[in-house]
C-alpha cells in the first residue's frame, strides 16, 4: 500500500476511537459464547416442524410460488426427465460443469459444451442451456444455493445462458431455514443464492419475472 | 384512588367540551376526577420541535403539578405519549449530559401514572361499555402517537362498539397519519394539507356521519380541512361520545 | 441535467412541486401502497419477526461500539483471500482511488451494480470527468441514468417513473449509450424488461471492469454479500476481471452466522419476497485454477460523515440501516414529497435522519430534513434493525435550532443555532413563560375567547400556513379551567 492510504486507514480508525469514546468497555469485543449471548438470538432456527418429506413439499410450494418450474423424479428417471426438458427447450446445445454425473445427461441429444477457465462470455452467451446440481436447498424461501463444487461450476454458467436446469437431491440437501443453510455453506466458496428465475420490481414496484439472469428456471427434486 | 384530569393545553384552551365530557363520564363510572388548576402543558411543542431545554421546565412543572395523584388521565394520545415515552428520554439525555439523575428523578413517578382516557377505562376502570348512547355512524381514526407510541390497540374500538346507537364503519387507511404532526403542519403546509385532504377524502367515502379520534390536535386538523373543503363530517373526541347517554344525548 | 443534489431548496419548497403534481402522486401512491400490503403479508408469515428485528439491532449495535476492531479484522480476513483493501476518508479519496484503479486496468469503461454508497459520492460523475464510462446496470438505475435523472427511491430509483414514461426514455435514449430499445416497445413490464436485457447485455460480455457496494461484509470472513433481483449484479461480480467495491464501513457483521439474521429481514422488509431471487457471496479472490470470478478484488472502505455519525450518542443508530426501504414505502410523507425533495441519495425518512448526520445541517436542505415528519412513528415501526427515526429526528431538529457539539470529519466542533429560527426560538420562550405561569395563561385564554368573534378566518403571516389549507376552530366562550372553577371551585386538591 501507498503512503497515503496508510494514513486514511489509520485517520479512520481514530475517528472510529475518538467517536466511541462515551461507549465503556476497552478493546476487544466479546467473541465465540460471549458473543452470542449479546446479540441474543431469541428468534427461531427453522418455520414450524415438517418432517423431511414435508420439507421437500414445501420447498416444491415455494419454488413454484417465485415462478421456477418444478419438477420430481426417481435417480433411474434423471436422465430422461432432463433430455425431455432440454428437448422441450429445443436446447441444441447445453453448458455442463466439469464434475457433473455423466449419466445425467445420458438422454438428451443436446450437445454437451464443456466450461473451461479460458472461456469468454461470448462463448457461454452463444449456449442454450444449463444443468447442474446443487449445494443446498431452503424451503422456507424456495432457494437453491450454488458454492460451485465439482457439479455445479463456476458461477458464470448459471448465469448467461437463458435456460437453467438445476438438480436438488431430496430429502438430503434440502433444509428448512436460513440459518440452517449457512451452517452448511463454506464461507471461502464463492456463493449464489438462487430463489426463482430473474426478477425485477423496478416498474411501479411490482414484480416482473426475467431480465438478466436466467428466465426460465427448472428445478428437478430427484429422490434416491 | 386519586385521580386527576390532565386536560392539556389544547384542550383547555380549544376544546373545554371535551374536558367536560370526561369528567362527566368519569364521574358516572363512580370516578372522582380532580383538575389540578396549576396545570398547563406537558412541553410536547417544544420537546418536538427540538426545543428540549424549553421542555424541561413544563416538565418538572407537570411533576410538580400531577406527582401526588395515584392515576393521571389524559384525554390525549400524543400527550400521554409525551409523559411516557419521552419524558424518560429527557432525563436520560440529561444525565447524558452530565447534569445528573435530577431530572430523571423528578419525572419519574408520573411516567408510570399517566393514562390515556381509554386506556384508563379499558385497563384502570376494567370496562369496555360505558352506558353511552350515541345514534350515529362513526368511522375511528386512530392517532399516531395513541396508536404506535402508546399501544392503544383495538381499545377504543372495543368502546366504540359497546356504543348503544352507534354504528362503527371502518375508516380506509385508517393508520395512516392524518398530516397534523404539531409544528410539521406549518413547517410542511403543504405535505400536511395533503395528507389532510386524503384523510378526510377516505373518511367522507366511509359515509359516516362522525370521525371519531381520542386527540383534539390531529381532530383540529382533520376537523379544519373537513370545513375548509365543505364536509359535511363532524369531527368528535371520543369522550364527548363515551359520555353521550340517552338521557343527556350529545348529538 | 438535474443530475445533482446541489444547491437544492429546502425541503417544504421542494415538496410543495411534488405535491402539485398529479402524475407523480399517482405514481408514489400506486408503488408504496402496493409495496406496504405486500411487506406486511411478507412479515406476518414469519411468527419471530420481533425477534429477528431485535437481534438485526444487537448485532449492529454491538459492531458499530467495536468497529476499530472489526475493520482491522475485515481487512485481514479479506487481504488473506486475495482481495485488496484501500481506505476512503471522504468522497473525494474514494472517487480518486477507484479512477486511479480503474485507469491502471487500461479500460475506459466500467459496468456497475446498483450501490448507495458510490451514488453519495458521485462516483459515476468522477468516473466521467476522467474518461471513464460508467454504465448502470440496475433497471431503475438505467431508468435514471438514461433519462438524466435523479434517484428517488433506495431501492427502486425510478419509483416516481410509471411504465409510460420508461417506455419513452428507453425509445428515447438507449440508442445513444448503446444498442437502441426494440422497435414498436410497448409500456407491458415484460417488454421493458426485455429492452434493458438486450441493451445490456452486449455491456456485460465485454466488460473488464465491475464497480459494486455490498449490503454486508463479514469481518471473520472477510465475505461480501450483495443482494439483488435482475442478476445484473451476479454479471457485474463474476464476468469483468476486476472488481471493484466500495463500501461503507458500517456495512460489517462480525460472524457469518450473522447473515443468517438479514437474510431473512431484508428481502421481506425490501421488495416483499421470502428471498430475493439473487444474493451472492464471495471471500476475495479463487484461485486460478477455479477462476470464478474477477482475478483482481479491491474493496474500498468508505468513511465520508459515517464517523461524525457515529460520535453521535443518538444518531448513531442510523448506522444499523440496511438499506431495505421499508421506512419510505410506508413514510406518508415521502409518499407525498417524492424523494427527490429530499435533496439527497437517501430519501424518505432514513435519508431525513442520516443526510444531516452525513453531511452536517449547514446547508438548508439539510437542516430542514429533520422536520419533514409529522413524527408518525411508521418508519420505526417497519424497520427492520429498529432505528428508533423519530427519536433520531428530534435530535437532529434540536441540534438545527440549539447548536451544540458535534463531529464533523473527525473534528470536534461547536455548532451555532441554525439561521431563520429566531422568531421560533422566540415564540418557543415566550410559550414556556406562559405555561410556567398559569396566572399568565389563564389571562391570555380569557382574551382570546372575549374577543373570538373578532378573530379572523384567514390569519396574516405565518398563521398563512395553518389557514391556508384548514380552517381555524372556533374558540369557546370560556376555557375549561373556568368551568371548572365555577362547577368544582375550592374543590381543587393541590392549590
Amino acid at each position: 500500500m501507498s503512503g497515503p492510504e496508510v494514513s486514511s486507514r489509520e485517520r479512520i480508525l481514530g475517528r472510529v476511537r475518538r467517536a466511541l469514546a462515551d461507549v465503556p468497555g476497552d478493546g476487544a469485543p466479546p467473541a465465540g459464547p460471549a458473543y452470542e449471548q449479546e446479540v441474543e438470538r431469541g428468534y427461531l432456527r427453522r418455520h414450524g416442524d415438517l418432517d423431511a418429506a414435508g420439507t421437500v413439499e414445501l420447498l416444491a410450494e415455494n419454488l413454484a410460488d417465485y415462478r421456477a418450474l418444478v419438477h420430481r423424479c426417481s435417480e433411474a428417471e434423471l436422465p430422461s426427465l432432463i433430455g425431455r426438458l432440454l428437448a422441450a427447450r429445443g436446447a441444441r446445445t447445453v453448458v455442463v460443469p466439469p464434475g457433473l454425473d455423466p449419466d445425467w445427461l445420458s438422454g438428451t441429444g443436446a450437445e454437451r459444451v464443456e466450461d473451461t477457465a479460458t472461456d469468454s462470455p461470448e462463448r457461454l452467451d452463444a449456449v442454450d442451456s444449463v444443468v447442474t446440481a446443487c449445494a443446498v436447498a431452503i424451503a422456507e424461501t424456495g432457494t437453491i444455493v450454488l458454492d460451485g463444487g465439482p457439479d455445479q461450476g463456476r458461477r458464470r454458467i448459471t448465469l448467461v445462458p437463458d435456460h437453467h436446469v438445476c438438480v436438488v437431491r431430496v430429502p438430503e440437501q434440502v433444509v428448512s431455514s436460513v440459518p440452517e443453510a449457512l451452517e452448511r455453506l463454506d464461507p471461502v466458496r464463492p456463493s449464489t443464492w438462487i430463489s426463482g428465475p430473474s426478477a425485477t420490481s423496478d416498474i411501479e414496484l411490482d414484480r416482473v419475472e426475467g431480465v438478466h439472469g436466467p428466465r426460465t428456471l427448472e428445478v428437478v427434486l430427484v429422490s434416491a | 384512588m386519586r385521580v386527576a384530569l390532565f386536560l392539556t393545553c389544547v384542550n383547555d384552551t380549544l376544546y373545554p367540551d371535551t374536558g367536560r365530557a370526561v369528567v362527566k363520564l368519569l364521574n358516572r363510572l363512580g370516578v372522582d376526577v380532580d383538575f389540578p388548576m396549576a396545570q398547563t402543558c406537558c412541553g410536547q411543542a417544544h420537546y418536538n420541535t427540538g426545543y428540549r431545554h424549553e421542555a424541561e421546565p413544563l416538565a418538572r412543572q407537570f411533576s410538580d403539578v400531577f406527582g401526588e395523584y395515584d392515576a393521571i388521565v389524559t384525554p390525549s394520545g400524543s400527550c400521554g405519549a409525551m409523559v411516557r415515552e419521552l419524558y424518560p428520554r429527557m432525563g436520560e439525555r440529561a444525565r447524558a449530559e452530565g447534569r445528573g439523575d435530577s431530572l430523571a428523578r423528578t419525572l419519574a413517578p408520573v411516567v408510570t401514572k399517566t393514562y390515556e382516557l381509554t386506556e384508563f377505562l379499558v385497563d384502570v376502570v376494567g370496562v369496555t361499555d360505558v352506558g353511552a348512547y350515541y345514534p350515529r355512524t362513526v368511522t375511528y381514526h386512530p392517532t399516531c402517537h395513541g396508536l404506535r407510541g402508546l399501544g392503544l390497540g383495538d381499545r377504543p374500538r372495543r368502546l366504540l362498539r359497546a356504543v348503544k346507537g352507534l354504528e362503527l364503519v371502518e375508516l380506509p387507511g385508517a393508520e395512516e397519519c392524518c398530516g397534523f404532526g404539531g409544528t410539521f403542519a406549518l413547517k410542511n403546509s403543504d405535505v400536511s394539507a395533503a395528507m389532510g385532504t386524503d384523510k378526510v377524502r377516505n373518511a367522507e367515502s366511509t359515509g359516516a356521519d362522525v370521525l371519531c379520534a381520542a386527540d383534539n390536535s390531529c381532530l383540529m386538523h382533520i376537523g379544519g380541512t373537513m370545513s375548509r373543503l365543505k364536509v359535511g363530517m363532524r369531527p368528535v373526541h371520543i369522550a364527548e361520545i363515551l359520555a353521550s347517554t340517552e338521557e343527556e344525548p350529545a348529538v | 441535467m438535474s443530475g445533482t443534489f446541489m444547491g437544492m431548496p429546502a425541503f417544504p419548497e421542494a415538496a410543495r412541486e411534488a405535491v402539485d403534481n398529479p402524475t407523480l402522486r399517482g405514481n408514489l401512491r400506486h408503488a408504496t401502497h402496493t409495496i406496504r400490503a405486500k411487506r406486511a403479508k411478507a412479515v406476518a408469515e414469519v411468527s419471530d419477526w420481533a425477534e429477528l428485528r431485535e437481534a438485526g439491532k444487537r448485532i449492529k449495535d454491538h459492531t458499530l461500539r467495536h468497529l476499530d476492531h472489526y475493520l482491522v479484522q475485515l481487512e485481514e480476513a479479506v487481504t488473506a483471500a486475495g482481495g485488496i483493501v484501500h481506505w476512503a476518508a471522504d468522497a473525494d479519496e474514494a472517487n480518486a482511488i477507484v479512477t486511479r484503479l480503474v485507469q491502471e486496468t487500461g479500460e475506459s469503461e466500467v459496468v456497475k451494480v446498483k450501490s448507495m454508497a458510490t451514488q453519495e459520492i458521485g462516483l459515476n460523475e468522477a468516473l466521467e470527468a476522467a474518461g471513464i464510462r460508467a454504465y448502470e446496470t440496475d433497471l431503475a438505475e438505467l431508468i435514471v441514468q438514461l433519462g438524466k435523472d435523479r434517484p428517488s427511491h433506495i431501492l427502486v430509483p425510478a419509483i416516481h417513473r410509471n411504465r409510460g414514461e420508461i417506455r419513452d426514455i428507453f425509445e428515447k435514449e438507449m440508442g445513444e449509450w448503446g444498442r437502441p430499445a426494440p422497435e414498436g416497445l410497448t409500456d407491458t413490464p415484460a417488454e421493458l424488461a426485455e429492452a434493458a436485457r438486450l441493451h445490456l447485455r452486449e455491456k456485460f460480455l465485454r466488460a473488464k471492469v465491475g464497480v459494486s457496494g455490498a449490503n454486508f461484509m463479514v469481518a471473520e470472513t472477510g465475505t461480501l454479500v450483495v443482494v439483488e433481483s435482475e442478476g445484473n449484479g451476479r454479471m457485474c461480480l463474476t464476468l469483468p476481471e476486476t472488481l471493484i467495491s466500495v463500501v461503507g464501513i458500517e456495512k460489517i457483521v462480525p460472524t457469518w452466522r450473522d447473515l443468517e439474521v438479514f437474510l431473512q429481514t431484508l428481502p421481506r422488509s425490501s421488495t416483499a419476497e421470502r428471498m430475493n431471487p439473487y444474493t451472492s457471496m464471495w471471500t476475495g479472490t479463487t484461485d486460478s485454477r477455479a477462476a470464478d470470478g474477477p482475478r483482481v478484488f479491491h474493496l474500498v472502505l468508505l468513511d465520508n460523515g459515517r464517523t461524525d455519525t457515529l460520535a453521535d450518542e443518538v444518531g448513531r443508530q442510523a448506522l444499523r440501516c440496511i438499506r431495505c426501504s421499508a421506512c419510505l414505502n410506508v413514510c406518508p410523507v415521502y409518499e407525498r414529497a417524492g424523494g427527490h425533495a429530499y435533496g439527497s441519495v437517501y430519501p424518505g425518512p432514513i435519508g431525513a435522519i442520516l443526510s444531516p448526520q452525513l453531511r452536517g445541517t449547514a446547508s438548508e436542505i439539510d437542516a430542514s430534513l429533520p422536520y419533514a415528519s409529522s413524527l408518525c412513528g411508521a418508519c420505526y415501526e417497519v424497520c427492520p434493525v429498529a432505528i428508533d427515526i423519530p427519536e433520531v429526528l428530534v435530535h437532529l431538529r434540536e441540534r438545527v435550532v440549539q447548536g451544540g457539539p458535534a463531529v464533523r470529519e473527525g473534528n470536534k466542533v461547536v455548532l451555532r443555532p441554525a439561521k431563520g429560527h429566531a422568531a421560533e426560538r422566540a415564540a418557543m420562550r415566550a410559550a414556556r413563560w406562559a405555561f410556567s405561569h398559569p396566572g399568565a395563561l389563564r389571562a391570555g385564554q380569557r382574551l382570546a375567547s372575549r374577543t373570538r368573534r373578532a378573530h379572523p378566518r384567514h390569519l396574516p403571516g405565518p398563521g398563512k400556513a395553518w389557514t391556508g389549507s384548514r380552517d381555524l376552530p372556533p374558540l369557546p366562550a370560556e376555557p375549561f379551567r373556568d368551568w371548572w372553577q365555577r362547577t368544582h371551585g375550592g374543590k381543587d386538591g393541590v392549590q
